[in-house]
């Protein structure tokens, strides 16, 4: 996606990035972190000490699930950064030539980069979203996370087969590209909203099961 | 009754399987801890103390019946009272390659306690030696002390252990009687299951016995021990086998044994035997009540034949 406009500006390093860890490599993070968060306390036995603490079953899920987040937004910001450095030094930086054809100033490119980022920790809160559920049925953390991981691939490969055009509205990584948008001029919303929405929507689904199967789950490890 | 520490009523909890079938693991159980002092917690391997204890902890969710700690509602109102509960759950799980002392302090960080109160307990439970090994080297007798001093940390008015002896060797069981009979003695109600009898017989005050998920008996422990004591006494006599034949045509359920002849009732029969058998021309050389232990009691209680449930 932006590769070949790398030479010309550094700021592209910074997308193009995203692009090249958005498949698989993010995913990937997202997977283990969410997989493991509950399974592999339970596992390890020490659940039960977390669970005999004077806080609900529902705060420690939403703090797991924050702490999740929060460090895969490090990991978003983390290689936006070393790439925005080093795509600098390698090529400098200039405005920021839509896909439209128009430019953008240094400001507004900051802000859609920012953007950017922010777009890609949504789609990765979705399928941490998914994990998390997943870790509460299973005391396995890596069972978790590679079925997490499984579905984000699965999905993938459904949305690339064209005869299923139908399901693929509702696929969680139909949109994960849709950031791409956010470079024309003007910016093209309704993939990224419709992304927004179906992230969301996966969040929603996802963690309040997580929360319901937990809060009832048998502490037993 | 009002005023208990714990109160277990009716708890009942079925663990599902996966391929369908269902383990009945607490099946009915009633239990009142009083405050103050040691209880026991008492069945053999399987009989739902782990289970009954994971309820009151709010770990598991009963099947049926309630549960009620420090008067709160488990789990509901647990969260409220689990401040002032001290608890270890089978081994004690820590992070091995953390030495005691920061496995310790990780955990009194989260209730806002500080150094000194850690080192204090790595001493009371006699680990201030090996404080800053890392756990993995520790034997697990040193990691069950571990989780003792770490139950201790938050100075709980209530102490719920399972198993708190597992793994500790002669002596290491002895410091933790001590330990376990000063903390009940100071005021702290002391809630430990195990089926080490002699261990329960020599530190509790109250004991309640379990098996097959139900409560069987219970209450003070000079009782329980009583209850057995009255039942059986010892005669030894020169003629052993004319002796029990004498008992056994007048009635009484006499059984002979290695040197001695078991007759199966209270001591205060005793005036009975001696009748009996002066009459045959046999005297006694000593009549006693059996020495009972928790351990025969608990076998006798335990032993019978598992109670039939519905399908």
């Amino acid at each position: 996606m932006f590769f070949d406009l790398i030479r010309h500006n550094g700021l592209f390093a910074a997308l193009t990035v995203i692009g090249l860890i958005q498949p698989f490599f993010l995913p990937l993070g997202a997977s283990l972190l969410s997989g493991e968060a509950i399974a592999a306390e339970a596992s390890a036995g020490t659940l039960r000490y977390l669970v005999v603490r004077p806080v609900g079953r529902a705060r420690l899920i939403v703090a797991k699930y924050s702490a999740v987040v929060a460090e895969l937004a490090a990991a978003i910001v983390w290689v936006m950064v070393v790439a925005l450095i080093a795509g600098g030094f390698a090529f400098g930086y200039g405005s920021l030539p839509t896909l439209s054809g128009t430019t953008l100033g240094g400001g507004a490119a900051t802000v859609r980069i920012v953007a950017t980022a922010g777009y890609a920790l949504v789609g990765m809160g979705a399928l941490a979203a998914i994990g998390m559920f997943l870790s509460t049925v299973t005391d396995s953390g890596l069972g978790a996370a590679a079925a997490t991981m499984a579905i984000a691939i699965t999905s993938q490969i459904l949305d690339g087969l064209p005869s299923l055009r139908a399901i693929h509205p509702y696929l969680i990584t139909h949109r994960w590209f849709a950031f791409v948008d956010l470079f024309r001029s003007p910016v093209e919303w309704n993939g990224i909203v419709q992304g927004l929405i179906l992230s969301g929507a996966y969040v929603a689904v996802f963690l309040g099961l997580a929360l319901a199967v937990f809060s009832r789950k048998d502490v037993v490890s | 009754m009002p005023g208990s520490v714990i109160e277990v009523e009716g708890l009942r909890k079925e663990y599902r399987r996966l391929r369908g079938g269902r383990t009945l693991a607490v099946d009915g159980l009633d239990l009142s801890v009083p405050p103050g002092g040691v209880f026991g917690f008492l069945g053999p391997n399987g009989a739902g103390k782990t289970t009954s204890i994971r309820c009151l902890l709010g770990l598991v969710r009963p099947t049926a019946g309630r549960c009620r700690l420090l008067g709160a509602e488990v789990p509901g109102g647990l969260a409220r009272v689990i401040q002032r509960v001290g608890s270890i759950v089978e081994t004690p799980t820590l992070y091995p390659r953390f030495s005691g002392r920061l496995n310790l302090e990780l955990l009194g960080r989260l209730h806002g306690i500080g150094r000194s109160t850690c080192t204090a307990r790595l001493e009371q439970v006699g680990l201030g030696h090996r404080a800053d090994d890392p756990v993995r080297t520790y034997s697990l007798g040193m990691r069950q002390r571990l989780g003792i001093a770490a139950a201790l940390l938050k100075d709980p008015e209530v102490l719920i252990l399972d198993e708190p002896a597992n793994g500790l060797d002669p002596a290491g069981i002895k410091e933790v009687r001590d330990l376990l009979r000063k903390l009940g003695s100071e005021g702290r109600t002391v809630f430990v299951s195990s089926h080490q009898l002699s261990e329960i017989q020599q530190m509790c005050d109250q004991v309640a016995i379990l098996s097959q998920g139900r409560y069987v008996a219970g209450g003070p422990v000079v009782e329980v021990l009583a209850h057995g004591r009255q039942q059986t006494m010892i005669v030894r006599l020169a003629e052993l086998e004319s002796g029990r034949s004498a008992l056994v045509a007048a009635g009484l359920d006499a059984v002979r044994r290695d040197d001695h002849i078991r007759v199966n009732l209270p001591l205060t029969e005793a005036a009975r035997v001696t009748e009996i058998l002066a009459r045959k021309g046999l005297y006694l050389s000593e009549l006693r009540p059996e020495e009972i232990s928790l351990e025969a009691v608990f076998l006798e209680l335990t032993g019978s034949p598992p109670p039939e449930h519905a399908p």
